[in-house]
């Protein structure tokens, strides 16, 4: 039993890791239809940039605010440089100019900052909790209760202000959104932004758990993907949903079954779900018309 | 002469909304029957049921008395069903030649093996195919532009490359969906030439057309259908007087145009 | 002349009359690694390219391909050739049962499958340790092909027996290829490309000839993986990595992907440049995530088909 716990409690901070990914995927895949493969280079610049601020002296909410700021302005650009002028093109292009995104980010951040490991201390201190017979690190409190503060912070974004409700219209049908008045290119920027700062907070939470490294992104955008998919690409609850099944579905399997084929588990789920329900869990189902 | 094709209760609904609701109808060899109605009346989702894209939620499809319900496409064109997509579905980087060749897959395979080393029996399809295929293109008026790409023509020449490629497969019953649709005069008087010789030599068709003129000159038989339900069906000069019809569909803009074929 | 037999013929010409240009023997080396990877790359071309399907996953294939020659010699005591045979068997039976579920998706969806399929491969690869050697990687023996023909009387080299073996190889890939290209299967290929609805209605069983498609660029990639780890004596797991799959992509858009010549001219390139430019070694990633970025918006067609439309001066009809 208290296995179980303990595996279910390290599934979910990792599984909210996935789900702000998801989040982050989400949002630029309703804005623009492009599936964005540099999403894990957000979450890697946000720990990098918290662990050198915090080395330059700077203390940790400062540190933490310019990565997230810092790592917008990246999101910002990718779109503003690399996505925006192939708009139209297609799919496979697409794949492979976030491709090159991730990898050019990943080179940037490796001459930038270095290519060692890095980690800061967490942020209520490093002595584990207990909690019935299984331990847990405070900062895996930090990461959950910050992933389900971006999720109501954005369900608040979307539901309750204009420029959420814009974000929506567009992410529904650009024509209309553009024929009514909302600037869609800012639109646009602005998802760009906000996946980015989301990939960065998930960075700065979770880097003293699983420390970071400048070619950490690659295999985080496969997994956050994975729980994107998972939930059904387009719908931020499913991000939610998937990300925390994912997580916790890979702690499982570390725990009962192997721990060198936990990141299997993602892509075996990924192919069976996609096989037999190919619109995810969540999707919706979508009709050709000829 | 018993029917060919047999389209008996036929009705899908999406997402709770019924889009066509029990039709029924027949078809026989070497006729032509349209389907009209106005706007979103279930025109084009009555044929895409018909040749198997969409699967009927009621009804059932007979071809040449044996069941054919929501069957795999390339199933049914083994069959003899071909059909033409009202927005234009073409091979856009192949050539006006290799598309109509495309018609030709069923009695041109060789397989994957044979077409990899180049075999004889390979080479030797693809030559007979693209002779066929010429001809083809020719009996449209497409044959000097045969090895341009076809995103390069234009809409008229594409219609017209899309009844060769549907007529590439043999067919006994051909479904053309709005094949004069946004042609000029002169292109859409070809067409309607076309149509009629392709009955002449035996293929059944079964057109769905808002030219009115066109209907009305070349069909034996109209299926007028409203809101997805079939609201008459007889001879043209019948169902242009019939007053249902004139109320649902020719009132709107129709009546002039019906009279005026007529006269 | 046919298009088919031009493409062939200065593809011939080019691999015979490039030694008479290196400057050292190491390029024979770079030349075999060239044509090595132009071998999976032309597979790509079937089934990016001909068909319009991705794939992000066929470095698995390779991957099955090079841990063939590793471990059918030493645990079946096979030849190296039969293991190249065999690990074909293995790729096309792998590719032809998963292919069937996963060739129903479309785009991204289709990218995400084989993605995974060939991260789960090279899962394996790396943690199957008593097997593969784990991540370090695991000796490759000799093909025999130089011993062989040193007891015949003809002594060369290693860099060219492979260049001579490798270039003769893709020639053949490219003779298949463009064979495809122009027959029943190519055209219904290219067909369910361009429309897959329309495909379906003119007959073809397009999930049939997807499959066919994917069993044929798998089995592209894995001779290509045989005959990397038979050059190099070496394998690791990267062989089937996530980015070995990227890179085999890319070297097919980059250069064109609607046409073999084109292909190729991106694995050339690709592969060509990190290994003349080892200058800039520390900017490897940088310039060759910026050249993805910058071809993708500017040349979209690819290297080689814009470069033709430049130098014919109009829209290459």
């Amino acid at each position: 039993m208290a296995d179980l716990l303990q595996f279910l409690m390290s599934g979910l901070t990792v599984g909210a890791v996935y789900a702000l990914l998801a989040l982050g995927f989400t949002i630029i895949f309703n804005a623009s239809g492009v599936v964005n493969f540099a999403q894990g280079e957000f979450v890697m610049l946000g720990g990098m940039g918290t662990a050198f601020a915090i080395a330059a002296g700077l203390p940790v909410p400062l540190a933490a605010l310019l990565a997230i700021l810092g790592t917008a302005a990246v999101g910002v650009a990718l779109n503003r440089l690399a996505i925006a002028p192939a708009r139209g093109a297609p799919v496979v292009s697409l794949i492979i100019i976030t491709i090159g995104a991730a990898i050019f980010l990943q080179g940037a951040a490796g001459l930038l900052f270095d290519k060692q490991i890095h980690r800061y201390p967490g942020f209520s201190g490093e002595a584990p909790l207990r909690l019935a017979g299984a331990t847990l690190l405070p900062q895996s409190l930090w990461v959950m209760a910050g992933a389900a503060l971006t999720f109501a912070a954005l369900w608040l974004f979307f539901t309750r202000t204009l420029t959420g409700k814009a974000v929506l219209a567009t992410a529904n049908n650009p024509l209309a959104a553009s024929l009514v008045g909302i600037n869609t290119k800012a639109i646009m920027a602005l998802s760009f932004g906000l996946s980015a700062a989301i990939g960065a907070v998930a960075g700065v939470l979770v880097t003293p758990i699983t420390m970071t490294a400048y070619n950490t992104g690659v295999a985080l955008a496969l997994s956050g993907f994975a729980a994107a998919m998972l939930g059904g690409l387009g719908n931020p609850l499913g991000a939610l949903a998937g990300g925390l099944l994912l997580g916790v579905l890979e702690a499982l399997t570390a725990g009962y079954v192997s721990s060198q084929y936990k990141d299997a588990v993602s892509f075996i789920l990924i192919i069976l779900v996609l096989a037999l329900m190919p619109q995810g869990l969540l999707g919706r189902k979508t009709t050709d018309r000829v | 002469m018993s029917a060919l094709l047999e389209i008996d209760g036929l009705g899908i609904a999406f997402g709770g909304i019924t889009a066509v609701d029990d039709v029924s109808f027949a078809v026989r060899a070497g006729e032509i029957v349209s389907v009209i109605g106005p706007n979103g009346a279930g025109k084009t989702t009555l044929f895409n049921m018909i040749s198997g894209l969409y699967r009927p939620s009621q009804g059932k499809v007979r071809l040449e008395g044996a069941e054919i319900t929501a069957m795999e496409p390339h199933l049914l064109a083994r069959r003899g069903l071909s059909r033409t997509f009202q927005n234009l579905q073409v091979f856009g980087e192949m050539t006006l030649l290799e598309n109509v060749m495309v018609g030709h897959h069923l009695r041109e395979k060789a397989g994957v093996l044979s077409d990899l080393l180049g075999l004889p029996a390979s080479r030797q399809k693809t030559r007979a195919s693209a002779e066929s295929a010429l001809a083809l293109l020719a009996r449209v008026g497409l044959e000097k532009a045969a090895y341009r790409a076809a995103r390069t023509m234009s809409y008229g020449a594409l219609k017209r490359l899309e009844i060769a490629r549907a007529l590439a497969l043999a067919p006994k019953i051909l479904l053309l969906d709005e094949p004069a649709a946004g042609c000029n005069a002169v292109e859409t008087e070809e067409i309607d030439r076309l149509i009629a010789e392709i009955a002449r030599a035996g293929v059944a068709i079964l057109l769905v057309e808002h030219d009115m003129k066109l209907v009305m000159k070349i069909s034996a038989h109209l299926v007028v259908l409203d809101h997805g339900r079939k609201i008459a069906e007889g001879a043209p000069a019948e169902v242009a007087r019939d007053p249902q019809v004139i109320a649902a569909y020719l009132g709107q803009h129709g009546q002039e145009q019906v009279l005026h074929a007529e006269g | 002349m046919k298009p088919k037999h031009l493409s062939l013929l200065v593809l011939t010409l080019l691999v015979v009359a490039a030694p008479f240009f290196f400057p050292s023997g190491f390029y024979y080396r770079i030349g075999a690694l060239i044509f090595i990877n132009a071998i999976a790359v032309t597979g790509l071309v079937i089934l990016i390219g001909y068909a319009g399907q991705i794939s992000l996953g066929h470095a698995g294939f390779a991957g099955i391909g090079a841990y063939a020659c590793a471990l059918a010699p030493e645990h079946l005591g096979l030849p190296p050739v039969a293991a190249i045979l065999l690990g074909t068997a293995l790729s096309a039976a792998l590719a032809w049962l998963v292919g069937k579920p996963i060739l129903r998706l479309h785009g991204y969806y289709l990218g995400v499958a084989t993605l995974g399929l060939g991260i789960l491969i090279s899962m394996v690869l790396s943690n199957e340790a008593q097997w593969t050697g784990g991540p370090d990687g695991i000796a490759v023996p000799d093909l025999g092909l130089r011993g062989l023909l040193r007891d015949l009387g003809w002594r060369i080299g290693a860099g060219e027996l492979w260049y001579g073996l490798a270039g003769t190889v893709m020639i053949l890939g490219a003779w298949l290829a463009l064979n495809l290209f122009d027959s029943p299967t190519g055209r219904a290929l290219r067909a369910l490309h361009g429309s897959e609805v329309a495909a379906r209605t003119m007959g073809i069983d397009v999930a049939r000839h997807k499959l066919h498609a994917f069993v044929v660029s798998a089995v592209y990639a894995s001779v290509s993986g045989s005959l990397l780890a038979l050059m190099n004596r070496l394998i690791t797991p990267d062989v089937a990595g996530f980015m070995h799959s990227v890179q085999m992509v890319t070297m097919a858009v980059l250069g064109g992907v609607g046409s073999v010549l084109g292909a190729i001219f991106g694995a050339t390139i690709l592969t060509a440049l990190p290994q003349l430019l080892t200058v800039f070694h520390q900017y490897e990633h940088m310039v060759l995530g910026l050249v993805m970025i910058l071809v993708m918006i500017f040349l979209p067609d690819g290297l080689l088909p814009s470069l033709m439309k430049r130098l014919r001066g109009r829209d290459g009809e």
